[in-house]
């Protein structure tokens, strides 16, 4: 058997061996709290604030506007929640779009149980947000916009700075969660007009349970976690440093390099993939695409099946099929890219990462077409065989 | 997640396969929520000489599929619809909860194929 080719790198990544050593120290050598005002307790604080200038630097903010928190639930929830909370008597209205994650989604679903409205922006076939329905939809009571910035499961990276100036011209506070985008697709959050940003450390080789919200200087929020004076007073609990430290190592080792060579894998994997008669591609091509991004539908298969077969053959990957879902929902992304049920319970997903070869994309391209080929054969859909399948295959 | 008898019958199911000059055929599912089984029964003397079947659907859907075709094969059409979607889910192990509606997919497969023929054979 080879070793594992490990394309679910939207889930969580590899914690990069640098990352590691880095975290060390800070477990059972620099132990401090960073609270404390003896020599142990200073140590933490400078690891502390070194990361946090690191991170504040790779969006083009200040290092006072960093808050770090648990992940990029927690990150998101506050973003949401805090805004909500502290700016009622400005309004009571919400937009988001129909694509985001669940962190976003049931936030949101929960606000409307308190007083709060939503709205849920549709989305093009390749799943972009359009800056004229954004407009479209803001009223006098609308308070925040939040936009996934690069797409979890079709990549799709937003324009920013289009719905930026939207928010801008409207005064509404704008967020977007970054946790897929961050370190591969640009942030800038003054260019971007941004006032709030999500980010987290375990989509990008840091270790999991930890996370950040960028905030800028003026906007009106209330933590979600009350407590000690940690983060400016706005996340109370002491700081996870190791945690913290391997995350900023983490944004410190992202290079240019790796996403150009992420990008030839990425290109390479959909060429071949599509090559599988009766197959689309998910989301849009070329740059405004994630560079580690790709997701496929297969007609006449089932997502979950694909995904297990698949992993007999020591290939990890991801599907958006009712049946893989609690619910026995398909993924709403997909149906709000129009997909219908039978193309979005089709679907594979397969996310690269730095540390992705050659070898583990050619794996994938030798095994999914016989996997294909073979579930086709077990399916009763006659459309799908008839139309697909060459005769006598 | 699943069983280690669930994952055998989906890789290597026995019974998958279409049936040509079928005595009885039976269709259950939809696409859109993810699963379409189809079982296709030989009778011969009241009894299910050959079973065949075809699926769309997740690993415990192929599975349950399988087992199925494994439960009534050789049985006599009464005690095969005995068989419960319980049964079918304890002979392949440990059946996730969410899942165990596709086992009651495959027995409704089933119970259709045998009205099929029973339709069939009235003529
Ligand atoms: C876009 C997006 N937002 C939020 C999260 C949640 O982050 P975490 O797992 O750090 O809580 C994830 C990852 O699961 C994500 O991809
Ligand atoms: S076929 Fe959908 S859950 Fe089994």
């Amino acid at each position: 058997m080879p070793k594992v080719a490990y394309l679910d790198n939207a889930a969580s990544t590899k914690t990069d061996p640098k990352v590691v050593e880095a975290m060390l120290p800070y477990f059972n050598e620099k132990y401090g709290n960073a609270s404390s005002l003896h020599s142990k307790g200073l140590e933490a604080k400078e690891a502390l604030d070194r990361a946090r200038k690191t991170i504040a630097k790779s969006i083009n903010a200040k290092s006072e506007e960093i808050i770090f928190t648990s992940g990029g639930t927690e990150s998101d929830n506050f973003a949401i929640k805090g805004i909500a909370f502290a700016n009622k008597q400005m309004g009571n209205h919400i937009i988001t779009t129909s694509i985001e994650h669940k962190a976003i989604l049931n936030t949101c679903k929960w606000l409307e149980t308190q007083g709060f409205e939503t709205t849920m922006l549709p989305v093009d076939n390749e799943g972009f947000v359009s800056p004229e329905e954004l407009e479209k939809a803001i009223t006098d009571k609308t308070i925040l916009l939040s936009v996934i910035h690069g797409n979890s499961e079709i990549g799709t990276i937003q324009d920013l700075q289009a719905l930026g100036e939207v928010c801008k011209k409207h005064k509404v506070y704008f967020h977007t969660d970054a946790c897929q985008s961050y370190t591969k697709a640009g942030i800038d959050v003054k260019k971007q007009n941004l006032d709030l940003v999500t980010i987290n450390s375990h989509k990008i080789h840091g270790p999991k349970g930890v996370g950040a919200l960028y905030v800028k200087q003026g906007v009106k929020i209330t933590p979600l976690f009350h407590g000690g004076d940690h983060e400016f007073k706005l996340r109370a609990g002491t700081e996870n440093i190791p945690g913290i430290v391997g995350f900023a190592e983490a944004v410190k080792l992202a290079s240019k390099k790796d996403i150009e060579r992420i990008t030839k894998l990425r290109d390479k994997l959909i060429e071949g993939v599509l090559k599988i008669p009766g197959t689309r591609l998910n989301g849009p091509r070329g740059e405004k695409r994630l560079c580690n991004n790709t997701n496929f539908s297969f007609m006449g298969v089932e997502g979950e099946s694909i995904g297990g077969y698949l992993n007999l053959k020591s290939i990890c990957s991801s599907t958006g099929s009712a049946c893989s879902e609690a619910l026995l929902e398909p993924s709403k992304v997909l149906m709000a890219i129009g997909l219908t049920h039978e193309e979005a319970n089709g679907s594979l997903r397969l996310t690269i990462s730095k540390f992705t070869t050659e070898e583990e994309i050619e794996a994938v391209l030798k095994e999914l077409p016989p996997i294909i080929k073979k579930l086709r054969r077990m399916s009763p859909i006659d459309k799908v065989v008839k139309h697909v399948l060459p005769k006598n295959n | 997640m699943y069983s280690q008898k669930i994952i055998e019958h989906f890789t290597k199911p026995k019974y998958v396969g279409e049936m040509d000059n079928a005595d009885g055929v039976g269709q259950v599912g939809n696409p859109r929520c993810g699963d379409v089984m189809k079982i296709f029964i030989k009778v011969n003397n009241g009894v299910i000489k050959d079973i065949r079947f075809q699926t769309y659907g997740c690993i415990a859907a192929i599975a349950a599929s399988d087992m199925v075709c494994e439960l009534v094969k050789g049985k006599k059409l009464d005690d095969a619809l005995k068989v419960t979607p319980q049964d079918v889910a304890s002979q392949l192990g440990d059946m996730p909860p969410i899942k165990f509606h596709c086992s009651i997919l495959g027995m409704s497969a089933l119970k259709e194929a045998v009205d099929d023929y029973r339709k069939k054979s009235e003529k």
